[in-house]
């Protein structure tokens, strides 16, 4: 029986600007930070109530995992905005829709009336989408 | 709820504008008077919608802000008495009380975890990555090393 998801994986363009995101804007954690060799980094961040989910930052570069032909296409579907990578919750989504935009982050989708609750759209510094929501039950 | 039409934007902008005075001054003695004030709200009001939007009244914010910077600048080897006033507080007593209060464990206890952490990790990094992603990306203990 599977239990619970403790890390996921997201692909970005440059490490060291995907930290200021999601440390600087978003307000996430620093899970773990550890050098893995010439040129790689193991770097995951978690959302700030939740610290036993590991978001991996991992970047799109050759490698072991990627040659130059697939870093390419990786690098193309990123920025076209193709991965929506996960869907994130908050207590009050206006405000957090305001705060987020004060600080430069861009929003696909301004936040916006569905069945469930409200929802907003945004984008991280490489492109990959994620949804922001307020549930019903959350206020 | 387009925002442009959504009648309390004013409201939240003033909420948001209180939760950012405190993030960039729970380093300082302030108080609920002053981040109301930086609202523009009474502080009845102030903390209701706050609480609200955040889920925590203003006070219970800013500890949890200062209780999580504690957590970082001890996590970087700051000295416990150097934490304590660093993220607003003048008693180490009462710093460290509030500590473990928030999260079951002294500051010192804490601090020691994190030291034995970053030792276990930089003696061997891959211990912090599941063993799925090392093979995946071609992580060796021989070319990490």
């Amino acid at each position: 029986m599977i239990t619970k998801v403790t890390h996921m994986c997201v692909y970005v363009l440059d490490q060291d600007s995907a930290y200021d995101f999601y440390v600087n804007k978003l307000g996430f954690k620093v899970h773990t930070d550890a050098p893995m060799g010439p040129g790689a980094r193991w770097l995951t961040v978690t959302p700030p109530e939740q610290p036993e989910l590991e978001i991996t930052l991992f970047p799109v570069k050759e490698g072991n995992m990627f040659d130059a032909e697939t870093v390419r296409t990786m690098t193309g579907l990123v920025k076209r905005g193709i991965f929506g990578a996960a869907v994130f919750t908050c207590q009050d989504l206006m405000a957090t829709y305001e705060e987020l935009k004060g600080k430069g982050v861009e929003f696909k989708k301004a936040p916006t009336k569905e069945f469930y609750g409200y929802e907003a759209l945004f984008k991280d510094d490489s492109g990959n989408w994620f949804s922001l929501s307020q549930l019903d039950t959350e206020k | 709820m387009e925002p442009e039409q959504y009648p309390k934007l004013y409201l939240y902008r003033r909420i948001v504008q209180a939760k950012l005075f405190i993030d960039s001054h729970y380093a300082e003695r302030i108080d609920l008077t002053q981040i109301a004030d930086e609202a523009c709200f009474s502080r009845f009001h102030f903390s209701r919608l706050f609480k609200s939007s955040y889920g925590k009244t203003p006070h219970h914010y800013l500890t949890k802000v200062r209780m999580d910077n504690a957590q970082k600048l001890l996590a970087q080897g700051v000295p416990v008495s150097g934490v304590c006033f660093r993220v607003g507080f003048d008693s180490s007593t009462s710093f460290a009380a509030l500590f473990k209060k928030h999260f079951g464990i002294s500051p010192s206890v804490y601090q020691a975890g994190q030291q034995k952490k970053q030792v276990r990790i930089a003696a061997n990094p891959l211990h912090a990555v599941p063993n799925c992603f090392a093979e995946t990306y071609g992580w060796k203990k021989s070319n990490i090393q």
